[in-house]
């Protein structure tokens, strides 16, 4: 009998690694090699279309520490964390609406109003924005036209504001259903316990539905900050090619002076600093949920 | 007092949610290229101009060859990836399963621009078939997961029973879970199908001299004078992927009253 079992799992493993084989494949020849190709460029030495093999620091040296290069990066990353804080904050309440306050046959009606603009074209989305808040745009027209300004405004428009509010829109849908999930998935007995042994409805809220519900969060912070902070199309329309952020300046290097080495940096320091902040994330969260889970 | 509150908050969070959308009619009907208020009156110019772009077809069709290449690819992927990582255990089954999802983590440029590098280093010409391998590359992790959904309601007990009838493997997969996982397939080609056709950074930069719908777009708005056609575009689209979604549902729905059904009837 073990004997059978034995057998029957090793066959259940090679015939699990075939039926795998060509995803695999797949994945491996089209996203590992190529990842990796860029890791051997970034340390290679390159000028204006050229790449010599030697290998250098130097790519690395002056992504972290080219004035130019260091503004980029920070201006990418204020705006993910920025559109983050505000997708996730603002999504919160909308999640816990739906998932406390919705009838359960009513629950899909919802999710399905909150995913459909998620589905439309994202560029004509991110468009839409630039026309409502451009200089001669909807708001400044309106208004102009209404009388409640004289001049347009010009601080919503072309700015890291504006940058955020686009972004926001265009990954709302991401923010609500990981935490719908999780809000989901509390056991609602544990809430009624909560509020019978005395606590109010705000610190059941505080101390049990918010520590169980983390995980949708945290989900949803990944989910938000990993494209905004690579997002291409945003710094260009809406920040008319004057802020650029790390996906632009990745073109740039790789396409336009046609620095292979030093656009690889750039994309690999984007992995690094994505991985160490998703790390981060998840190492908060731990810390939120307590020594207990 | 405090559900009153949030529904109000929900209601005015759907209305941020859509009010860019709803400006695409009303800027699609018209009557003027300047995209301001006040409006000046009603036109389907925009559409009948837009309707004549004979690039715009020729962007449309290129896409479609391209989602509809993806949808199919990434579901066959996706079909292996999910049935192996939900049938069976394998070594390595966490590594590969992770490579295969990563791309779900990583922010689109980097995979566009690692692609590019790649596919220049071995000079592969740049066309429509390169954006569908790296279309194919983003999609198929949401294949596997839509699958993986699918593949994880099938009651085991089904497949032994048609192993005990004597069918083998290929058959029992062909006759017994290939229809009870359709709906989930229907929709995975949808949903690969709908990401495809959005999907902007990869068509923009590894198409070489072919356009595609998005970087068709893209390219019409920097001209100030074409932005109303693709607003008209855009309007046009938006109902098509609301088309699109309603039937993705539709099926998901029926593909889990369908596993349920048979559960219950099985057992009776």
């Amino acid at each position: 009998m073990a004997k059978t079992t034995s057998v029957l799992g090793r066959s259940e493993a090679r015939s699990g690694l075939m039926l795998i084989s060509p995803t695999a494949l797949y994945a491996v020849l089209l996203l590992a090699a190529p990842l990796g190709t860029v890791v051997l460029y970034s340390l290679l030495t390159g000028g204006r279309g050229v790449i010599t093999w030697d290998f250098t620091l130097a790519n690395y040296i002056e992504v972290w520490t080219g004035p130019v290069y260091r503004a980029i990066m920070l201006r990418s990353l204020l705006v993910a964390l920025s559109v983050t804080v505000v997708t996730v904050a603002i999504a919160y309440p909308i999640a816990y609406f739906v998932s406390f306050h919705v009838q359960p046959s009513k629950k899909s009606l919802w999710l399905f109003l909150i995913t459909i603009p998620f589905w439309t074209s994202y560029l004509i989305r991110v468009f839409l924005w630039k026309v409502i808040l451009g200089y001669n745009g909807v708001i400044n027209s309106g208004l102009l036209g209404i009388g409640i300004i004289d001049e347009p405004l010009t601080w919503i428009n072309y700015n890291v504001g504006a940058l955020v509010v686009t972004l926001a829109h265009a990954y709302a849908p991401f923010a609500i259903l990981p935490i719908f999930v999780a809000l989901e998935k509390i056991d609602r007995s544990l809430l009624e316990a909560g509020q019978d042994l005395g606590e109010s409805r705000l610190r059941t809220f505080w101390r049990v539905t918010l520590p169980l519900s983390m995980g949708g969060v945290i989900a949803a912070t990944l989910i938000v900050f990993i494209p905004t902070i690579g997002d291409y199309v945003t710094p260009d329309l809406i920040g008319g090619g004057k802020l650029p952020m790390i996906a632009n300046l990745m073109e740039v290097q790789m396409l336009k002076i046609n620095n292979k080495p030093l656009g690889s940096a750039i994309a690999v320091s984007a992995m690094v600093i994505v991985a160490i902040l998703s790390v981060a994330f998840v190492m908060v969260n731990r810390r939120f949920l307590g020594p207990a889970k | 007092m405090k559900a009153r509150g949030l529904r109000a908050y929900a209601i005015g969070y759907l209305i941020f949610l859509y009010a860019p959308i709803v400006l695409l009619p009303i800027f699609a009907f018209n009557d003027s290229r300047i995209i301001a208020f006040p409006l000046s009156g009603f036109t389907t110019n925009w559409f009948t101009e837009m309707w004549a772009d004979r690039q715009l077809w020729q962007a449309l069709r290129n896409s479609l060859v391209i989602s509809g290449s993806t949808a199919v690819i990434a579901t066959v992927l996706g079909v292996f990836g999910a049935r192996a990582s939900t049938r069976y255990s394998f070594p390595g089954k966490g590594g590969l399963v992770g490579l295969i999802m990563l791309p779900l983590v990583l922010p689109e440029m980097i995979v566009a621009m690692s692609l590019l590098v790649v596919l220049l280093a071995i000079s592969v010409p740049l066309s429509i078939f390169t954006v569908i391998l790296g279309h194919v590359l983003i999609t198929t992790p949401f294949a596997v997961a839509i699958l993986s959904s699918a593949f994880q309601s099938l009651d085991k007990s089904l497949e032994e029973a048609a192993y005990d009838l004597g069918e083998g493997p290929v058959s029992t997969f062909r006759l017994i879970i290939l229809p009870l996982v359709a709906p989930g397939i229907i929709s995975s080609l949808l949903i690969c199908f709908t990401i495809s056709l959005d999907e902007f950074i990869i068509a923009y930069f590894l198409a070489g001299a072919d356009t595609v719908l998005s970087s068709y777009i893209y390219g019409q708005f920097r001209f100030p004078a074409k932005v109303p056609a693709m607003l008209a575009l855009g309007t046009i689209l938006v109902l098509v992927s609301v088309i699109l979604l309603s039937i993705a549902e539709f099926f998901r729905r029926r593909g889990i009253a369908k596993t349920g059904g048979k559960d219950t009837g099985g057992f009776l």
